[in-house]
């Protein structure tokens, strides 16, 4: 399809945050095709049937020659409208649902040729995943919950009830580990949701919109929750989202789905400079750009032997660093990871930012 | 397809609506078939001669299957009768605990003996029950029923039957659950036993009584396999249902916690789905209790015995105390497990508790019994309710009914002679006029306008079985009394029904009364027809629609009020009276609910039919209760089968027109 190419565009503006991890978790080609003779149909098609051969044949392309890698250690958020593919791609990934093609790595394991055991093994010690609607056993205690994963791995009682309260102290839920899910809140009960996945240290975490059934000020908590979490645990992340301002805020790198297929992967930073589509910019548009882009993006080049004072990091955002340079006269350094300037930063350039002026860098 | 008619007429407005020519059609062709029944007498009344020997086949099938069929290492006989010893043993301590007690005498002359639980102990148990389930009232009313038993003399009797329901319940919930599970698991199990559990639910009882006769013998064992078989289908579909209902996300949690299939099902699946299946629990006591009085047929003894057999003598009195009894059994039970399933959860205070202090119901009802038990040793009366201060009111019933029939005898006379005269004779006469060729045809184009070509073959098929083996004329008189009993519980259910939707005191009385109408077991409707109107046709029909009005005011009040709020908003604001709310709005979109209850309606009919064949109609019920007094499987079978087909082509026809109609209205 000719989103392919477009995609690779977007990953690669990528300021290299990423790029240097591991890959964890890769897919290419993946489909998932909904209804009868689906597998032949695909096989027909070479794999690559277009929307109008599906729909023709009465089949629907709930995925369509998705391709996406996630680094270690990355939050990697797939953002999508409902009925975009978004959830069916996760679910592919962990083989909830099983693809109709494609294949799919766990680090060096192909996990579309492992067997349903390994599978359960796989999940029951590397996989976590968080659900929307929570998921909570209505029977089960907090504690029964979240000690789930465990017990039905066969660890032992105390052992499971230790590890149990360890992560519900992690989500701040102490003491209410006698109560069942109905006593709790919407947000504690995705707390419960959030411990459960973790219990077992998995080294990829799921999770599927887990904030989208929540009030927006707790959404927001748990957002920021998410990430306390995240700087302490590194886990990798897929993070399934239909809120782009959620996937901008979280997330290191985001790819987009539309009708079943990726449209284009990139940092946030890179969606808003450089949308592939006009799908794409009509989401970037509303977002206020100087959250979103760092000063690396909006810097000048060095003028020879300049060496501007003081400094930001490259990756600082510009909302950040406004007001320090809002105050001054002089334009500042932007300085690489090792501390090195690689840029001058104008005032003019952050105002043209800061008031939604296009045309900048 | 009839919507696209109808278009057509509208567009060129002279082409007739093709549905309408077919209908057209297909009478003057039954007319014409009836005015040519001197030339082609097979049309109408089908031949004799023609007559496939079903019933023949069948009985030869079960004599080989009982007396020659080897399965190597014992008989098909061995089997099941060793089957039947094995269900012997609690059933044996279940009766012991409640009814007989324990004799254990190595030494005939020194017996040792365990005495059952006394009733004290019991109401005050099953007072608990209620009280930790529902609070006091649910304590006193379980508690009242229980002591209506001691009371009025029905305890020994109560036990007997509620010791077969206590080892039934829990047999058939399990053999349910088991079932369901498969059926949820594979597909294919699903689809095969789907029609199976439709025939198990349409098949009149008695039908199969024979079988279960021949091949397990007579007494409480047999009585309980058929308590067991006619209560469990409903528990297999529950299952199922409540299995599907888990949500996605839930069981996909399951999966990626790594549960194996086995861990999914019984960790995660059958614990959310708690609430469904104990919804099965109380299908499968109801029916339990429901099969009382025809499972004493086979020997189950107890309430059910005493029913019947005053039900023969026409000893009225005894027989309500009995019949009521029953009742109240039910109710309680009924009740109970309802208070159970709808419980609220445990919240995280209790896991705080010590083991006594989460248990103070258990314990409070160990204690009743030792403290009962250790009383009694000293105060019997404590043990055996005395027989001195048991109550009976049947010398009371009699002497009412002899009142009325003293005084009312010609007005009561009257009513019945009219109806037979002007309605019940003249439909049973057209009906069994008609030429069976020609209702074959026409059900089969009702099936095909409803359903398409598939369901025009079904109903065809059905309805051809059952000339082919001869039951046609039964059926004829089968679908006049059974159709002019719905006739009448749908002109007084829907209305009832209307009323109780458009007022809210309405509602709530008639909620009581059907809910204790639908707690009653079949047979008890009986009592009272048989006292006022003797037996005939009046008599079942009268029962028949006292037992099956419920649905039909049910569907009808449901129906009205699930009608979207905001339409008749709608309709308020653009000025309709109350009355054009209900006629242009309420009643068009419920209609197809009404019809679902009118389908209902239909079904508990044909079940309440076979057992009013005790009170001498001319149909398939009696043919099928013929068989069961003569054992003779083939023909019950026969009759039976054919009774449920009658069931299935009136289901499957008002259910497809349901279902097209609600799609029209966009509600399903």
């Amino acid at each position: 399809m000719a989103t392919r190419e477009q995609s690779a565009s977007g990953a690669g503006a990528s300021s290299g945050k990423a790029a240097a991890k591991t890959a964890k978790l890769t897919c290419s080609g993946v489909w998932k095709v909904f209804g009868q003779g689906a597998k032949e149909f695909l096989a027909r098609h070479d794999t690559a049937p277009n929307a109008a051969e599906l729909t023709g044949a009465g089949l629907i392309g709930a995925v369509r020659d998705a391709g996406l890698e996630v680094g270690e250690g990355e939050i990697f958020v797939i953002m999508g409208l409902s009925g975009s593919g978004k959830s069916t791609l996760v679910r592919c990934l962990s083989r909830l649902i099983e693809p109709t093609a494609g294949a799919i790595f766990f680090e060096d394991q192909d996990l579309l040729k492992t067997s349903e055991k390994e599978m359960i093994e796989l999940r029951r010690h590397k996989m976590g995943m968080v659900f929307q609607h929570f998921a909570l056993l209505p029977h089960l205690t907090v504690l029964g919950n979240v000690a789930f994963p465990l017990e039905v791995q066969g660890v032992d009682r105390e052992t499971r009830k230790r590890r149990a309260l360890e992560v519900i102290e992690l989500v701040g839920l102490q003491g209410r580990e006698a109560y069942y899910p109905r006593e709790l809140s919407g947000g504690q009960q995705q707390r419960v949701g959030i411990a459960r996945s973790l219990a077992v240290e998995p080294e990829i975490w799921f999770l599927d919109e887990p904030f989208s059934a929540l009030d927006p000020l707790i959404r927001r908590e748990m957002q920021d929750e998410f990430l306390r979490l995240q700087n302490v645990l590194r886990k990798t992340i897929v993070f399934i989202t239909h809120d782009f301002d959620e996937a901008i805020r979280l997330a290191d790198r985001i790819a987009i789905m539309q009708d079943g297929a990726i449209i284009q992967i990139g940092t946030p930073e890179a969606l808003v400079l450089d949308p592939a589509t006009d799908y794409v910019a009509e989401f970037t548009k509303e977002i206020p750009r100087a959250k979103v882009l760092s000063a690396q993006a909006v810097m000048s080049p060095l003028g020879d032997g300049e060496a501007p004072s003081g400094g930001v990091p490259w990756n600082t955002k510009v909302a950040e660093l406004a007001e320090r340079l809002v105050d001054s006269e002089e334009a500042l350094a932007v300085l690489d990871a090792g501390g090195r300037p690689i840029g001058r930063l104008e005032r003019r350039a952050v105002l043209d930012v800061l008031v939604g002026r296009t045309g900048g860098p | 397809m009839s919507v696209a008619g109808s278009t057509r007429i509208l567009r060129d407005g002279v082409r007739l609506n093709p549905w309408l020519a077919a209908w057209l059609a297909a009478l003057v062709a039954t007319l014409l078939v009836y005015q040519l029944r001197e030339a082609w007498p097979w049309a109408v009344k089908y031949p004799r001669a023609w007559n496939v020997p079903l019933s023949f086949w069948i009985s030869g099938f079960m004599k080989w299957l009982i007396n020659d069929f080897d399965l190597g290492l014992f008989t098909f006989k061995e089997l099941t009768r060793s089957l039947s010893w094995l269900l012997d043993w609690p059933l044996a301590a279940a009766k012991g605990l409640l009814s007989s007690g324990f004799t254990f005498s190595s030494d005939p002359r020194a017996p040792i003996v365990v005495e059952r639980v006394s009733w004290v102990a019991l109401i005050g148990v099953v007072g608990v029950m209620g009280y930790s389930a529902g609070g006091l009232r649910l304590a006193l009313l379980v508690g009242g029923c229980f002591a209506y038993l001691a009371v009025f003399g029905q305890w020994d009797s109560a036990m007997v039957t509620l010791s077969s329901i206590v080892i039934a319940v829990p047999l058939g919930v399990a053999l349910g659950l088991f079932v369901g599970i498969a059926g949820f698991r594979w597909l294919r199990f699903e689809q095969a036993i789907t029609p199976i559990l439709d025939l198990m639910q349409t098949v009149p009882v008695f039908a199969y009584l024979v079988p279960i006769l021949f091949l397990f013998g007579f007494g409480p064992v047999a009585a309980m396999i058929a308590t067991i078989i006619y209560a469990t289908p409903p528990m297999v579909r529950v299952t199922m249902l409540a299995l599907r209902q888990v949500p996605d996300e839930v069981v996909e949690f399951g999966r990626m916690a790594g549960c194996t299939t086995r861990q999914l099902l019984w960790k995660v699946q059958i614990p959310s789905a708690q609430a469904g299946l104990m919804v099965g629990v109380n299908q499968v006591i109801m029916l339990s209790l429901n099969m009382v009085i025809i499972a004493s047929m086979i020997g189950a003894g107890g309430l059910g015995f005493d029913v019947l057999s005053s039900l023969r003598r026409l000893s009225i009195g005894q027989g309500l105390e009995a019949g009521i009894a029953i009742t109240l059994l039910a109710i309680a039970l009924d009740r109970l497990s309802q208070a159970f399933a709808n419980r609220p959860p445990p919240d995280h205070r209790r896991q705080e508790l010590t083991w006594v202090a989460r248990h103070p119901y258990l314990l409070t009802a160990l204690g009743i019994l030792v403290v009962t038990w250790i009383i009694g040793l000293v105060w019997p009366a404590v043990h055996i309710y005395p027989e001195t201060l048991e109550i009976t009111t049947g010398a009371f019933w009699e002497d009412l009914v002899e009142w009325i029939n003293v005084n009312f005898f010609d007005e009561l006379e009257a009513v019945k002679t009219w109806l037979l005269l002007h309605v019940l004779i003249p439909v049973k006469r057209f009906l069994l006029q008609l030429p069976w060729v020609a209702v074959i045809a026409l059900l089969a184009l009702a099936g095909l306008q409803l359903g398409g070509w598939r369901l025009a073959l079904l109903v065809a098929c059905l309805a051809g079985f059952i000339a082919v083996t001869g039951q046609w004329a039964k059926s004829m008189v089968t679908v006049y009394l059974c159709g002019l009993s719905v006739v009448f519980a749908a002109l007084i259910g829907v209305p009832v029904g209307i009323w109780a939707a458009r007022n809210e005191r309405a509602h709530r009385v008639v909620q009581v009364i059907i809910d204790t109408l639908q707690t009653l077991p079949s047979f008890v409707y009986l009592i009272p027809v048989v006292m006022l109107f003797r037996v005939g046709d009046f008599s079942a029909m009268i029962a028949i629609v006292a037992y099956a009005v419920a649905p039909a005011v049910r569907y009808t009040d449901h129906g009205i009020r699930q009608v979207p709020p905001h339409l008749i908003e709608a309709a308020r604001a653009m000025g309709c009276t109350r009355r054009q709310i209900l006629w242009r709005v309420q009643i068009p979109l419920a209609l197809p609910e009404i019809m679902l209850g009118i389908n209902q309606t239909i079904m508990m009919a044909l079940a309440m039919l076979v057992i009013t064949a005790l009170v001498g109609t001319r149909d398939l019920g009696q043919e099928v209760y013929i068989a069961l007094t003569k054992a003779d499987t083939g023909r019950g079978i026969v009759a039976g089968v054919s009774v449920a087909f009658i069931a299935i082509i009136a289901d499957r026809l008002i259910a497809a027109w349901a279902m097209r109609r609600k799609q029209e209205l966009g509600l399903a």
